[in-house]
């Protein structure tokens, strides 16, 4: 009697819940969520617009006007200068004058292409201004055209 | 004299810590993931070096513009004029909404130009154009 009941107490503590299938299940979870990762996030340009109605006046000795027109030429101040002189022109005339807000005003009837095109150039300038000297502030305006 | 064979000890490459390297590596990537959301319109975006990422992933709005100048914000086709309504209804809900532009490369500036507009009166004042990084592949 006492036997049996010893015996009984053995296969009880036998019990085990099998871990060997978890590795397996966690690996295929794993996989699942390498697939579905993305791992190109969202890259781009960024920019703050000003906030709607608010006009603020500007001298003109504080305002750089990139024009872009619809073949994607570009015009700052009176010259006609190529995409790659750009950078350096907007470089050297922000380190004139800190204040500078460059403007690019683009043609309706160009390429949205073109215009990023001068924003990178713009925004390339301001990136290398900013490391020489972080206290450069980065200012640039879209112009509204007048529809 | 003899020499005696070392005892062959049980060479077994211990396999109790993989699941556990394999849990910290699946926890990682359930924190990381960001699942797409919208499909959008087919668009060729335009390269540019100064290509930064968006920080806070979770609280952008995408807004696609195709080569025809069709709008689609959020996986709605939106007609032009709608712009306003339906972009101040998402700043209501998130007042920190960032604009994610996916512009096509060869879409006429005078659409990119309305919705900026439009955006500016819907007061969703932080825009980031999407771009690839210069030589990147797809989309």
């Amino acid at each position: 009697m006492a036997l049996e009941i010893k015996k009984k107490q053995h296969l009880q503590k036998q019990a085990e819940i099998p871990t060997a299938s978890l590795a397996d299940i966690v690996f295929l979870l794993l996989i699942f969520f390498l697939v579905t990762t993305s791992m190109n996030p969202d890259k781009g340009l960024g920019l703050t617009l000003p906030p709607p109605g608010e006009e603020i006046k500007l001298s003109k000795e504080n305002i750089l006007s990139v024009y872009v027109n619809s073949k994607g030429e570009i015009l700052v101040g009176e010259q006609v200068i190529s995409l790659d002189q750009l950078k350096m022109k907007v470089k050297e005339r922000v380190r004139q004058n800190p204040k500078l807000v460059v403007s690019l005003i683009t043609d309706i009837n160009a390429k949205y292409k073109y215009m990023i095109d001068a924003l990178d150039e713009i925004k390339l300038a301001f990136d290398e201004l900013k490391k020489e000297n972080p206290e450069f502030k980065e200012r640039i305006s879209l112009a509204t055209p007048a529809f | 004299m003899k020499i005696e064979a070392k005892s062959k000890g049980s060479s077994k490459i211990p396999t109790a810590s993989i699941a556990d390297i394999v849990f910290l590596l699946l926890i990682f990537f359930m924190t990381v993931t960001v699942f797409r959301q919208y499909q959008g319109l087919r668009v060729q975006l335009p390269p540019a070096k100064a290509t930064k990422k968006i920080e806070r992933k979770r609280m952008i709005t995408h807004i696609w513009i195709n080569a025809q100048g069709e709008i689609n914000i959020d996986d709605m086709m939106v007609p032009q004029e709608q712009v306003v309504s339906i972009m101040r209804q998402k700043m209501i809900e998130n007042p920190a909404t960032i604009v994610s532009l996916r512009a096509d490369q060869s879409a006429r500036y005078e659409i990119v130009a309305k919705l900026l507009e439009q955006l500016k009166q819907a007061n969703a004042l932080r825009v980031n154009f999407a771009t690839l990084t210069e030589g990147g592949g797809r989309r």
